[in-house]
């Protein structure tokens, strides 16, 4: 199987986004309007996820993506129901916009039956196989492999589906991503690299734990193209995943994308955050916040007002509020279950 | 509605902290996800938002307070279009979800007082092992692992083979000769040199509806990709609420080979013994090798393959029925006797059966049990031999500290204790890295003779 010099096409400078320009309608207003109500309901889920847990209802680690929102739901926006997506730990968000119910999401916080795992996986372990949601993986870096044998699976059973396999700057240097790279490359895997470079890998910036920070670049070594993304803003998420998924369902291989974006909120609920300034956070959430930035888009470009926006929120709250009504009422797991699901069959 | 904010936890440790700083004062309108205050702790500082939008109605503690609990209330938002000043006076029930949750049907309640786990269910049964009565043929370890692999991927079109060297070298050991010319580069599939990397994409293709037969070229190398085995493949059926099963096999050469020094000569069947979620396999025969590997593909479990390279030339006697396969969990009794059992798995059991023929000739009549399956484990096989005999030696190559002869202890004390006339007898591989020197490595490894020496001792003649 040797390989062509396939010199990579969209990396090195960084491609220039064909970004949709106001009124630009390759995206349409409900479009629009559904980025936006998904963007919402990942960041009030995830406040609300913050609050049971400071309220003592959800254990462990748990991981918000506050602030990231454009990067999952601008990719969903690219792909198909049988597209395999797969993320960390960091997965709330993955999943909402998987359509994976709220309830269901929350009640694994909580740790109750109704969860996605009947209450056995928690924030980092939960799976959707109708969704085509793979996880929810807890060991940084690991998911990448197994995304990739998602995306080897597709192109064995000779599909047309692609593996959107998402992991953090922190990940970007473990020695599996780059055996799962070469593997993707040689084999030409349909599966899309998203790096979702928020700068911190837990407390240690990028400049402190990567010898060159350009993300992008680092499949250059196995050929695969890849590009750099204002991951803050949807409509260039979804521009970039269009390229990306084009590429891949072309039996071209792999893509990178390395989205800047950034979490407002510490690596987990028990970061202080000490290794970044307020400064720093509030430039982000006053000047880049996604969510703010699509908003004045949908009032400028007059397709919502303020009181469809309001009833917009109105929902949304409402979700999350059963969402978390129910994951407290949602029963403990009966201790049967501790038994359960250990081997298929057994 | 009013809602009432509480004192956060920041970690789940956390019982109590300070009320640092408030940004926001009476009669300020809040919007969800704002800033209201910030808390401290002796570890950390962390910002209160608002989980909802609102007025703020009242602030209950003080900037400065040290000392405020978990969950008390620290202010009141009134939501919109309610009056300030009537809010305080305002049944706060909305936000008072840990006082919600006291109302919760008992069910709800997180049980923490009872820890106590319900016992765990009886291992189910193994079936029971077919009489191949048929005709026999002669064939090698390493043939009856391909035959194996060959009938389960014709069969089978989502069974593949990777690893290093299966296809073009025809594998490493020979093991995979012919399956390449046979199945095509889509099903045999050479891999770089990247254990962890291929281990986890065989998962991944796992999760995606595949049945690979990973090969390690020995398990020596697997230890690069022992968190995908353990944390990947045999936790997430249960992490998952047993969405997300993983029908893969792993297999290749286990143990010592032949002075190839301590990184390379290692029996990891107690490593993978240990952990739930996965079955555990150890051939000795040609039929072992065959029935077990067919077994092994068909369930829909990750399954630990451990084969021997010292064993994959030798020839055994394997039933030459097609469907042929040997149920997971049935250890077999080699030779039948009734003075001592003596339990062995792969290679060892060789030993085991030489040992039985010299403890012939000094009047011993030794029980040799091949366990085939390790995990699951046929205890009933092991208990009812012990209930006859008495007397229990158990070998494995593998180090004693926490080895299968360890549990075999330990099986003893539940299962026979009442039936043991002597104190059960462990030989394993000598507690060191394997050395390389021809007469250290054989003095390392057990012998046909410590197992002698071993049974005399639990028969005490």
């Amino acid at each position: 199987m040797a390989k062509p010099a396939n010199k990579p096409k969209a990396q090195s400078s960084v491609a220039k986004p064909k970004m949709p320009k106001a009124g630009d309608n390759s995206v349409s207003p409900d479009e629009l309007k559904s980025y936006y109500r998904t963007m919402l309901l990942i960041r009030r889920f995830e406040e609300r996820a913050g609050q049971l847990y400071g309220m003592g209802l959800i254990g462990g680690f748990c991981h918000l993506y506050i602030g990231q929102e454009a990067v999952v739901v601008g990719m969903q926006a690219t792909i198909e129901d049988k597209d395999a997506v797969i993320t960390s730990y960091r997965d709330h968000g993955h999943m909402l916009a998987c359509g994976m119910d709220a309830k269901g999401v929350m009640a694994e916080l909580t740790g109750r039956s109704g969860g996605y795992s009947h209450g056995k996986g928690g924030s980092m372990h939960m799976f959707s196989r109708e969704k085509s949601f793979y996880g929810g993986h807890g060991i940084v870096g690991a998911q990448v492999p197994i995304g990739t044998g998602l995306a080897f699976a597709h192109k064995y059973h000779g599909n047309k589906n692609v593996s959107l396999t998402y992991f953090g700057d922190g990940s970007a240097n473990q020695g599996q991503v780059y055996e799962a790279m070469n593997m993707a490359a040689l084999w030409k895997l349909p599966v899309i690299y998203i790096i979702e470079n928020n700068r911190y890998g837990m407390g240690t910036s990028v400049e402190r734990a990567s010898a060159t920070t350009e993300l992008y670049k680092h499949g250059e070594a196995f050929g695969i193209p890849g590009e750099r993304v204002d991951g803050m803003d949807v409509l260039a998420v979804r521009a970039a995943g269009e390229r990306a998924v084009e590429h891949a369902k072309g039996g071209n291989g792999p893509y990178i994308l390395e989205m800047q974006t950034y979490r407002y909120r510490g690596h987990s609920m028990s970061d202080p955050a000490k290794y970044r300034t307020k400064e720093e956070v509030d430039k982000y959430r006053n000047e880049r916040d996604p969510i703010d930035h699509l908003k004045s888009r949908l009032l400028q470009q007059k397709i919502l007002d303020d009181a469809q926006l309001k009833a917009i929120d109105a929902e949304i709250r409402k979700i999350v509020g059963d969402a978390a009504e129910f994951a407290q009422h949602s029963p403990e797991p009966d201790p049967s279950e501790l038994w359960t699901d250990v081997l298929v069959g057994a | 509605m009013s809602t009432n904010v509480l004192m956060p936890a920041l970690s789940p440790t956390m019982t109590e902290g300070k009320l640092a700083k408030w940004h926001v004062k009476v009669g300020d309108d809040v919007k969800a996800g704002q800033v209201i205050c910030e808390i401290e702790t002796d570890k950390a500082t962390m910002e209160v938002e608002a989980v909802d939008e609102g007025k703020v109605a009242k602030i209950l503690i003080d900037e400065g307070t040290e000392g405020v609990a978990v969950n008390t209330p620290i202010c009141i938002l009134a939501a919109d279009g309610e009056s300030v000043s009537d809010a305080p006076k305002a049944e706060a029930k909305a936000a008072s979800e840990p006082k919600k949750k006291e109302e919760a049907p008992a069910a709800a309640k997180p049980a923490a007082a009872k820890a106590s786990a319900p016992p765990a269910p009886k291992e189910p049964a193994p079936a029971p092992e077919p009489d191949y009565s048929g005709t026999m043929v002669k064939m090698t370890v390493r043939e009856a692992l391909r035959d194996a692999m060959a009938e389960e991927m014709r069969k089978d079109g989502n069974v593949f083979l990777m690893g290093e060297e299966v296809a073009q070298y025809q594998g490493a050991y020979k093991v995979s000769q012919g399956l390449l010319e046979e199945f095509g580069e889509k099903r045999v599939i050479d891999t770089p040199i990247t254990e962890h990397g291929f281990a986890g994409l065989g998962v991944g293709a796992a999760f995606g509806g595949l049945k690979p037969i990973v090969e390690f070229m020995t398990f020596n190398f697997a230890m690069q990709a022992i968190d995908h085995i353990i944390n990947s493949a045999s936790k997430t059926l249960y992490m998952s609420g047993g969405q997300m099963g993983c029908p893969i096999v792993f297999r290749g050469p286990n143990g010592a080979a032949s002075r190839v020094g301590a990184q390379h000569s290692q029996c990891y069947a107690s490593w993978y013994a240990h952990c739930p979620g996965m079955r555990v396999l150890a051939p000795w025969s040609a039929a072992d090798a065959k029935g077990l590997l067919k077994a092994a593909i068909r369930d829909p479990n990750p399954v630990i393959f451990l084969e021997n390279e010292m064993l994959y030339g030798h020839q055994f006697e394997v039933p030459e029925d097609p469907d042929f396969v040997l149920p997971i969990g049935k250890a077999k009794i080699e030779r039948p006797g009734k003075d001592v059992t003596i339990t062995a798995f792969s290679i060892m059991v060789g030993k085991a059966l030489q040992a039985a023929e010299e403890l012939a000739k000094q009047g011993i009549d030794a029980e040799v049990i091949n366990l085939r399956s390790i995990r699951p484990l046929d205890t009933a096989t092991i208990v009812n031999s012990v209930k006859k005999t008495n007397r229990l030696v158990s070998v494995e190559e593998g180090w004693p500290f926490a080895g299968i002869g360890s549990e075999m202890a330990a099986l003893m004390m539940d299962e026979a204790f009442d039936y043991l006339d002597a104190p059960v007898k462990r030989v394993a591989g000598l507690d060191i890295p394997l050395p390389y020197a021809a007469n250290l490595e054989k003095m390392a490894l057990p012998q046909v003779e410590n197992i002698v020496e071993a049974a005399h001792a639990v028969c005490n003649r």
